[in-house]
């Protein structure tokens, strides 16, 4: 298993995380995905890095430091991002039930792992 | 934003409200313009319809020499703007879509959302097409209602 997988493996094993995708920050494309059947890695991917683009301008506009943990909350349900080096992006969709905690430190080591 | 024909207004409005960008043109693999958005002057239009029309042949012709299926979309990226440009079905025939967008978007924001015009276009589009006479005699007069139509003058 490579690298990428691994740590895609870590974060979906988090119990209630549904599937986490790695993206590219700036083109909002899958570089890695390991979802449920049924969900559109492609959109995830392009809307994440569209939501993570705007905060990283928002925050620099604010003359804050670019986030390093995104939580959306849903009714349904969670979007979890952690962007990390070379404009890569740790996405886990999360349900209502999920251990965010855990999943939350699972994504904060992992993407502190890649290069 | 000009179309030449109604329903294609309302997925290519969609479109560019959703992926934000710039300039759009829709066009027959024959370079033929459907709809544009964006640009001002007409020979802006026919160049770079002609020009994505070529480039689109280029790739489809490579694809088969290499024995690939068709390419998906030619993406050029660019430091302030890129150029997305891909073809597909409708049941109008095969249509090529250029679109430009800047930093403020994607290309993953673009290609999502420009699926989805596509998915509206080929639901939208009217099964029969309009009788049109034989293209010699009519060919100047449409050029030039097209272009009118496209540029409003």
């Amino acid at each position: 298993m490579s690298p990428t997988n691994a740590v895609l493996e870590r974060v979906t094993r988090v119990p209630g995380v549904r599937g986490s995708l790695l993206i590219s920050g700036t083109d909002g494309l899958v570089v890695a995905e390991r979802l449920m059947d049924g969900i559109d890695g492609r959109a995830i991917a392009a809307l994440a890095a569209n939501l993570i683009q705007r905060l990283v301008r928002a925050t620099a506009g604010a003359g804050m430091r670019i986030p390093t943990f995104v939580h959306l909350r849903g009714n349904t349900g969670s979007v979890l991002a952690a962007p990390g080096r070379n404009d890569l992006v740790l996405v886990a969709l999360a349900g209502v039930d999920a251990n965010l905690g855990l999943a939350r430190v699972e994504m904060l080591d992992a993407v502190g792992r890649l290069a | 934003m000009r179309a030449l024909e109604p329903w294609v207004e309302a997925p290519l409005q969609t479109f560019l409200a959703e992926s934000s960008a710039r300039l759009i043109l829709l066009m027959t693999t024959s370079g033929q313009v459907v709809a544009q958005h964006g640009f001002s002057r007409s020979f802006e239009v026919m160049t770079a319809a002609a020009l994505g029309s070529a480039i689109v042949a280029s790739t489809e012709e490579l694809a088969r020499i290499m024995g690939a299926p068709r390419f998906g979309a030619v993406v050029h990226g660019g430091s302030q703007q890129s150029c997305m440009l891909a073809a597909f079905g409708t049941p109008r025939g095969r249509w090529i879509g250029l679109v430009v967008f800047g930093t403020e978007t994607s290309i993953g924001i673009v290609q999502l959302f420009f699926d989805q015009m596509v998915e509206e276009l080929v639901m939208a589009a009217p099964r029969e097409e309009p009788a049109r006479a034989p293209l010699a005699e009519n060919f100047e007069h449409e050029l030039n209602a097209s272009l009118k139509e496209l540029f409003g003058r």
